[in-house]
């Protein structure tokens, strides 16, 4: 019997293929769109965590301050190198600790100028933020451990200064400080977290504190914490270390923040796949009018074809068949508008992905669960014009015209 | 000849109450194997309520209605439809063709109900369409048919069952008279060389003269039943 009606119905689609298509329609938008949704949006996750990762994973970074924002009152007090030291011995599970000062300065070169940041740290820092180099090399232990006039610009500096001339060996000044370009960092392009990293010239630590700031002022501690660790636990241990040495009392407030990419690439996305999410619901509901649109042209079909039901019942066809064959052309409608769904998604993911550069996912669990739903939408919202064809008199529906 | 169809005192009420209307008021009528039956009457004498109850789409309000000596007042919704599917094919004024199929899915049909497979549903219907002679139209759709080729298909798909009984309700009423002889003579023919009943509503008497018995209804009621020594040969 069931054969019978889904031979039935799959006859019935074909004979009326413009009318099977534009009740479709609604299927195929609903679950095309709740697909591409959810597909971009695990993209845009995705996204968010290589772009996270690619500043170092597991990285903590370590400020004074209450927060990252410029508020008022009185600025905290910065580590000094005592603090760096404390953090490297007592704390275990850290494959780097850089501890890193800042200036603001103008570098030039002949006739060019360039305003920038200047980073003074150790070799660490390369490592832990995962920056490569284009050309040259990095300290070496001797102009660390010496303080020598050496630097490491990043692409922006080298760009503005240079434009297309040999950087490496030739001697640029920061403020008043000359110092001579060992390396030249690869292009990272705009991260979109933290500061530009192309747009820096980094000098060993030892020499940008005596030259540049003045000061033992150990801004920023950067630290990449190894693999088997959790990063989380380590933060604990490192913020009650530093609450000893500066001396906070209980109940007083961090006056630092240490800073955990793993937590920021959960965070952020954690905010995309709830925005996922929100926007799989909305388009969840376009699949559902979908379905009734399914509901409205069965209903219609049942009236238009109230006459060849009558001639099926009186031709010996028994009620449940005609329930069935309704139903089933109402599921298979709307199956089939799930798989043209979910071939359209795939190809508009995959279109709009590459569009607004996005790396390409294709979630199949969703495809799967969009389709199932997308089968009993035609269950659902075909029963009750199936019902009603198959209570139809058959007497009566001869007669109808 | 073995009783096929037997009813006794069948009565037929429409509505209740003050409106009620009695389509049927007792009505004794046989059917037996092999006859070619003309139910005759004036429109509302209740011709077209009984070949309804005949062909168990409707049911009586009382009296009985033996086919093959089994009572089908007893028999539920479905068991109905499953005697209908075995034992009864049904020929419409209207034709009743299913709309943009071919004949030979038309009168595949009733087949594809039954279950039959595939090449039995083929086979079965190419041999009802060459039992009306329309194998060469069995691609042709409803619309692409003239009126007496659709009634040939809707008999084919009648005959396709095998059935014991074929109630034809006004068959040649959409026909032209040349169609009309046509289908009679198909009828007749079946009747006579395949052995099959015929019971077939007419107010036509040049239709009504190919059957053996003629039943004139009135009222609700039987006025009459005249067996006919000739009924109009059939031209070999």
């Amino acid at each position: 019997m069931f054969g019978t009606s889904l031979l039935l119905a799959l006859k019935e689609i074909r004979r009326h293929k413009l009318r099977s298509f534009l009740t479709t329609l609604g299927i195929i938008i609903g679950v095309a769109s709740v697909v591409t949704m959810v597909s971009l949006g695990n993209g845009a996750t995705q996204s968010v965590q290589e772009q996270v990762s690619s500043l170092g994973t597991n990285l903590l970074t370590i400020r004074p301050g209450s927060g990252f924002g410029r508020g008022g009152g009185a600025r905290p007090a910065f580590f000094d190198l005592d603090d760096v030291e404390a953090v490297r011995t007592q704390i275990a599970g850290l494959r780097i600790v850089a501890p890193q000062t800042s200036a603001q300065a103008t570098a030039i070169y002949e006739a060019q100028n360039w305003s920038t940041t200047v980073a003074g740290t150790t070799n660490g820092y390369f490592h832990a933020s995962n920056l490569e180099l284009a050309a040259g090399r990095i300290f070496s232990d001797a102009e660390l451990a010496a303080g020598k006039s050496v630097c490491v610009i990043g692409e922006t500096v080298r760009a503005n200064l240079f434009r297309n001339a040999e950087s490496l060996g030739k001697s640029l000044r920061l403020n008043d400080v000359s110092c001579r370009i060992i390396g030249v960092l690869e292009k990272r392009g705009q991260g979109g977290f933290g500061q530009d990293t192309d747009d820096q010239v980094v000098m060993p630590l030892k020499t940008a504190m005596r030259r540049l700031t003045g000061n033992q002022d150990v801004q920023t501690i950067l630290i990449a914490v190894d693999q088997q660790f959790d990063s989380a636990a380590i933060g604990d241990a490192i913020t009650s270390l530093l609450r000893e040495r500066r001396h906070l009392r209980h109940g007083m407030e961090d006056d630092f923040r240490i800073f955990d990419s793993k937590q920021l690439s959960d965070t952020l996305s954690g905010t995309t796949r709830t925005l996922t999410m929100f926007l799989g619901a909305v388009a969840a509901v376009s699949l559902v009018v979908g379905g009734i649109g399914i509901m409205n042209i069965m209903l219609v079909s049942v009236t238009e074809r109230t006459r060849e039901i009558g001639i099926r019942l009186a031709i010996g066809a028994v009620r449940r068949e005609v329930l069935m064959q309704f139903l089933i052309e109402a599921v298979t409608l709307s199956a089939i508008g799930g798989l043209i769904g979910l071939v359209v998604s795939f190809v508009a993911t995959l279109l709009i992905a590459m569009a607004v550069d996005l790396p390409f996912t294709f979630d199949f669990g969703i495809a799967a669960l969009a389709f199932v739903f997308s089968a009993l939408v035609g269950i659902l919202f075909g029963y009750v014009p199936a019902k009603r064809a198959a209570s139809l008199n058959p007497i009566e529906a001869l007669r109808h015209e | 000849m073995t009783r096929l169809i037997e009813v006794r005192g069948l009565t037929k009420v429409f509505g209740s109450g003050p409106n009620a209307f009695k389509a049927l008021r007792g009505v004794d009528f046989d059917v037996e194997s092999g006859d070619f039956v003309a139910v005759m009457g004036s429109s509302g004498s209740g011709k077209s309520t009984m070949m309804n109850i005949l062909g168990c789409l409707d049911t009586p309000s009382t009296g009985s209605y033996r086919f093959l000596g089994h009572p089908v007042e007893r028999l539920t919704q479905d068991q109905r439809a499953l005697l209908r599917r075995r034992y009864i094919g049904f020929v419409f004024q209207g034709f009743n063709l299913l709309a943009r199929t071919s004949a030979l899915e038309n009168v595949e049909l009733p087949l594809l109900y039954r279950g039959e497979s595939r090449a039995a549903r083929h086979k079965g219907a190419m041999a009802a369409l060459d039992r009306v002679g329309l194998t060469a139209w069995a691609k042709h759709t409803p619309s692409e048919l003239s009126g007496g080729q659709q009634q040939r298909v809707a008999i084919a798909r009648a005959l396709v069952t095998e059935p014991q009984v074929l109630l034809a309700d006004e068959p040649t009423g959409n026909l032209d008279s040349e169609r009309s002889v046509e289908i009679m003579q198909l009828l007749s023919a079946l009747n006579r060389d395949g052995g099959i009943s015929i019971v077939m509503v007419t107010h036509e008497a040049e239709m009504a003269a190919y059957a053996h018995t003629i039943v004139r209804f009135k009222d609700g009621l039987v006025l009459a039943i005249e067996q006919r020594e000739e009924s109009i040969r059939v031209r070999n």
